[in-house]
């Protein structure tokens, strides 16, 4: 009689993750029975609850989806409803949007990747102990973290929850002289960037590679962030308006949150790692030597790595933060003008964690009938169990408690939003 | 404000009505260590859900106390108070002197209103600040 072997791994609530999900593992006979990334933050229904507000509304109600990235839905809703009314925002008023999103991704990915991130690969619990073991490497990282911060403070009014952005863009612009403040800090900064790249490429990485769909923005002239075409490292190259008609959401009974997929129901990836490998040419001399010198190719399929190449873009948004501020120059008007109309628009911003598409219909008073948000981790989710099914098979001779680790870092590569998704973690592993 | 969450700005607004220096922070926490870099004494208030009953004060010699887990709202992307603490005494950041009051709360809905035991609070721990900056 042949002996079963079982492995029950349970993570009940995933650390250093924003928002609140769990995973069950369970191992048979040295095989993956069942494995669910489960999300169970409760739904929070903001698409139900614009029905039937106004459209100037949307940017401040949905940025409050997120605390950590307020940015992509207050510009990702102001495109939308531009795109309704028939307006477009251009000049120094768009660049002024790509600079305070600039300041958002900075913030979050040198929080994920120093404080969040960078533990898994030192084998330390948290930041604090970073803090003790390299005091100087926290230092610079906060240093960074709180220039994210005022770039948002500059241009945004506050760090946390901007309030000056607005359908048509801003209620005020900033001064030249306070965005000139800058400046000096930013020209520091964009070595200390480089220096927690290379810092971070100097880690050892599971041996994990996946051949991933990558989805991102690309634009014509630069790294996208604000704007651009849908593209994908298969062919895909569609306007931003015909995202619905090649990817989907279907709930599964075990997430709370929608799991997005292709039309033909094939997982993709969103987020640093798809932009990097399908636009790493727009990169920045700087930024494409960096990346090499922290070991990075032009593409890059382990996403371990994924904090090297949040480095890499942290240091490409200080390079072109600093690029806005020294050409800033007030301007006229701090908005272009919108008048409500019947309609339907379509918005999408690359997040720091990937695409987050809206869509939305107006009537003719310029009120919200139908309201849909596709943020980036809920089109993570069935590509993050594919990571993990991976990752436990390759790593299958681990014991729980390392495999448990292991899971939670593969997790951690995607710097998962759960709170946006629900709009994540608990591991419970069981070995037969 | 999200109801008892504004609790701080309330104790700062009757401290600054009674002539004593005091500020709103609403932002991330890791940077509290550059608001209190170099000030000797400082005196921080925020809300905190603990479970213990609404209004209760709580108060910490930050110097000399490891502020509890799980204490004060915030999320796991942004430091809280604990966090910030935590960091600077690793970092060597702490003031001379640190006290944190953590007043119990319950509502944090959105546009909610003070609870009236938070209100009272509010009070309380006026006069202890008071107490505690006397010469």
């Amino acid at each position: 009689m042949t002996k079963t072997t079982s492995r029950i791994i349970k993570v009940d609530a995933l650390s250093r993750v924003e928002g609140e999900g769990a995973l069950d593992l369970h191992i048979r006979d040295g095989k993956i029975k069942d494995l669910k990334f489960r999300i169970f933050e409760p739904p929070r229904f903001f698409e139900a609850l614009l029905k039937g507000r106004d459209f100037s509304e949307a940017p401040d109600i949905t940025s409050r989806i997120c605390g950590i990235c307020p940015i992509a839905y207050l510009l990702g809703s102001s495109q939308a409803m531009e795109d309704a009314l028939g307006v477009s925002v251009t000049g120094p008023l768009r660049d002024l949007r790509r600079l305070i999103y600039c300041g958002e991704w900075i913030e979050s990915h040198v929080l994920h990747a120093a404080m969040l991130h960078a533990p898994d690969f030192l084998e330390l619990d948290d930041a604090l102990q970073i803090a003790k073991a390299n005091p100087e490497l926290v230092k610079k990282a906060l240093k960074l973290k709180k220039l994210g911060n005022e770039i948002l403070e500059v241009v945004g009014g506050r760090a946390v929850h901007p309030v000056n952005l607005k359908v048509g863009g801003f209620y005020k612009v900033p001064t030249k002289a306070r965005v000139r403040s800058l400046i000096e800090p930013l020209k520091w900064a964009i070595d200390a960037s480089r220096d927690l790249a290379l810092a971070f490429g100097g880690f050892e990485f599971p041996d994990y590679e996946y051949d991933y769909t990558c989805v991102s923005m690309r634009h014509s002239d630069e790294y996208a962030i604000q704007d651009g075409r849908i593209i994908s490292n298969r062919g895909l190259d569609i306007d931003v308006s015909e995202f619905p008609d090649h990817f989907v959401e279907e709930h599964v009974a075990h997430s709370n949150a929608l799991h997005g997929m292709s039309k033909t129901g094939e997982a993709y990836l969103v987020g640093p790692l798809a932009r990097y490998n399908n636009n790493f040419d727009q990169l920045s001399k700087m930024a494409q030597a960096t990346a090499k010198d922290a070991g990075l190719g032009k593409t890059c399929l382990n996403p371990f790595q994924s904090i090297v190449v949040r480095m890499v873009e942290t240091l490409y948004a200080f390079e072109e933060s600093l690029r806005i501020a020294l050409a800033y120059e007030e301007p006229d008007a701090s908005c272009v003008v919108v008048t409500p109309r019947a309609g339907t628009g379509h918005g999408c911003t690359e997040a720091p964690r990937g695409i987050c598409y809206h869509r939305y219909s107006l009537d003719k008073n310029g009120l919200i009938t139908k309201a849909t948000i596709m943020p980036p981790t809920a089109q993570n989710q069935k590509q993050i169990e594919i990571d993990l099914h991976g990752v436990v098979e390759r790593h299958m001779d681990l014991a729980d408690e390392k495999l448990k680790w292991r899971c939670e870092q593969t997790i951690r590569n995607y710097d998962p939003c759960i709170s946006c998704a629900t709009h994540f973690l608990k591991l419970n592993v069981t070995r037969d | 404000m999200r109801g008892d969450d504004g609790v701080g700005a309330a104790v700062a607004a009757q401290l600054r009505a009674d002539n004593i220096e005091a500020f709103d922070f609403d932002g991330d926490g890791a940077e509290l260590m550059e608001m209190w870099a170099h000030q000797g004494q400082v005196i921080l208030i925020d809300a905190a859900v603990s479970g213990a009953p609404l209004g209760t004060v709580h108060r910490f010699d930050a110097n000399s106390d490891v502020l509890p887990q799980n204490f004060f709202r915030n999320s796991s992307h942004q430091f809280g108070v604990a966090e910030a603490v935590e960091m600077a005494r690793v970092l060597d950041r702490l003031p001379r002197n640190l006290i944190i009051y953590a007043i119990e709360g319950h509502n944090f809905n959105f546009g909610a209103p003070l609870s009236k035991d938070v209100e009272l609070a509010v009070l309380d721990t006026v006069d202890r600040i008071k107490a505690d900056i006397a010469p």
